[in-house]
């Protein structure tokens, strides 16, 4: 049962086992009744939606994707369709894949801790709790022409007034977001050495690229919601 | 009184049913684990696990419940397909037919389409107990990349369905949806850089998901396809990889 730990030689587990039978098999078997009479019994009483016949001339409106996307599609309001509906969800699934090969911490490896991983739990739990607040935005609040309700306000299909939204001049927007990647980049190295040290400068720069990412996507909303920037960096081939 | 154990000895004294069935059902260690080991499904386990393993506190069956939903999806999805063609012109009465007319029909489909949902959600918590776990530290690295692929296939097997129905439900989520793919940097013809590729309404990557520059008839029975065929293949074969490292990298995860 050694598994890669061959320089601390063999690692005795400690003689917890049980049978498979029934301990575990049985446990399975109640976790599947359990989910097919739920889904069974909710499927009984809740029809699952169906609109009228596809017709290309008729947009729904809102017309929203499935609600797993609605957070990348609530994103759409603050961000380019190449960022919001491309590059954003690809950095998001190679990050994720990314993680076991940059957390090198070697505590907390098989069961539940936050005071020996605070930054990776903190870091990971920030982001799941964001997709999904984004998601309830997406879904619950966004009406006729993706404006913005309450949940307590009525629907209607005013057409929003856009606010009157402004880029940053070009010098300011890469001077702002190169400064926000290099300071997120330079003081965390200076400030927490130790932290620096342990990942090494690879897997320090990644793991921060991939943060300032995720906080800069949600630093742009406020940015938008609070002074009206559309774009930090706008040029006519790319706009940020 | 003998008459039951009597019964019992001629059913399964003899050499039918001894074919089928290797050992007894007495409750001894080795026939514990006789019933793991001789049964081809149940043997994805071994027949000994480490006890917090089997805890529904440690792993929420999260995993599990996926996969049983995943089958779920399968016998429901099956038996959809025995009702639904992917044709513009029959789709939608297809599932209207579902919905009004074949009997268990609209449970059918509700089971199905609920199903889906339950599925992207049970994941999406299996993802996030293995991270409250650190269940992806060595030697389990690999698992997880598998895990994330088969997250991002859990997304397009629902995404790819919602198209079937033919409603503006489905349509319209579909036009948002692969609307992006026309912002794709380089390759879709709105992206960034994307006349460095020459790249239009018809060669870029929106046409090809799409088969078409409209949401028409290849793209349901591309929708179709990779939902029913092309999507469950690939996971089922990931799913393969996936339980097979639980085990060869340890079993579940544990403290040391
Ligand atoms: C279709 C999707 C998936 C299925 C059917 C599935 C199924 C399972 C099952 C049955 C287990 C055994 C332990 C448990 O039930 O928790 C497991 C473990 C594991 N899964 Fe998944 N999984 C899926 C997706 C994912 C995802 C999205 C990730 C992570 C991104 C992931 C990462 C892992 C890892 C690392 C383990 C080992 C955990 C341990 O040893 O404690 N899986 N998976």
């Amino acid at each position: 049962m050694e598994v890669r730990q061959e320089k601390k030689g063999l690692v005795e587990f400690k003689d917890d086992k049980v049978f498979t039978w029934p301990t575990l098999v049985a446990k399975e078997f109640l976790a599947a009744i359990f989910v097919t009479v739920g889904l069974l019994f909710y499927s009984y009483f809740v029809d699952a939606p169906l609109r009228e016949l596809s017709n290309p001339g008729q947009a729904e409106n809102p017309a929203k994707a499935p609600w797993y996307f609605l957070g990348l599609q609530e994103v759409l309001v603050y961000f380019d369709p190449w960022y919001a509906g491309v590059a954003l969800p690809s950095i998001i699934i190679l990050g994720l894949i990314l993680i076991p090969y940059l957390d090198n911490n070697p505590k907390g490896n098989g069961y539940y801790t936050f005071s020996e991983r605070k930054f990776a739990v903190t870091t990971f739990v920030f982001g799941y709790i964001l997709w999904y607040i984004l998601i309830y935005i997406g879904t619950a609040l966004r009406g006729p022409f993706w404006a913005f309700f309450w949940p307590w306000e009525q629907w209607t299909h005013d057409f929003p007034t856009p606010p009157p939204l402004h880029d940053l001049p070009l010098p300011l927007g890469i001077v702002l977001l190169g400064g926000f990647y290099f300071a997120g980049l330079a003081l965390p190295a200076l400030v927490k050495r130790e932290f620096f040290q342990k990942l090494g400068v690879i897997r320090y720069s990644i793991t921060m690229g991939l943060l300032l990412t995720m906080v800069g996507t949600v630093i742009k909303m406020v940015f938008r919601l609070a002074f009206n920037v559309k774009y930090i960096i706008a040029t006519p081939w790319i706009n940020i | 009184m003998k008459l039951i154990p009597d019964l019992i000895k001629k059913i399964t004294d003899n050499e039918i049913w001894r074919s089928v069935f290797r050992h007894g059902y007495t409750d001894t260690p080795r026939n514990r684990a006789l019933q793991i080991i001789s049964n081809v499904w149940l043997h994805l386990h071994p027949a000994k696990v480490r006890e917090h393993g089997t805890k529904i506190r440690f792993t929420w069956c999260m995993g599990g419940i996926t996969f049983f939903i995943f089958l779920f999806e399968t016998i429901t999805g099956i038996l959809l397909m025995f009702y639904y063609v992917p044709d513009v012109n029959r789709a939608y009465a297809d599932i209207v037919d579902l919905m009004y007319v074949v009997p268990f029909g609209r449970f059918l489909r509700n089971s199905h389409r609920w199903g889906a949902h339950a599925m992207v959600i049970t994941v999406s918590i299996h993802m996030f107990r293995v991270f409250l776990t650190g269940s992806y530290k060595p030697p389990r690295q690999f698992n997880w990349v598998v895990g994330v692929v088969l997250l991002v296939l859990t997304f397009l097997l629902s995404f790819t369905g919602y198209l079937l129905p033919w409603d503006q439900l489905g349509y319209w989520a579909i036009t948002v949806g692969t609307n992006m793919a026309r912002a794709t940097p380089f390759l879709g013809h709105e992206g960034p850089f994307s006349y460095i590729l020459g790249m239009r309404p018809d060669n870029d990557i929106r046409f090809a998901l799409l088969g078409g520059t409209l949401i028409e008839a290849p793209a349901l029975l591309r929708a179709y396809v990779w939902h029913c065929i092309g999507i469950p293949l690939v996971a089922s074969a990931l799913m393969m990889v996936h339980f097979w490292r639980v085990r060869k990298d340890g079993g579940i995860s544990g403290p040391l």
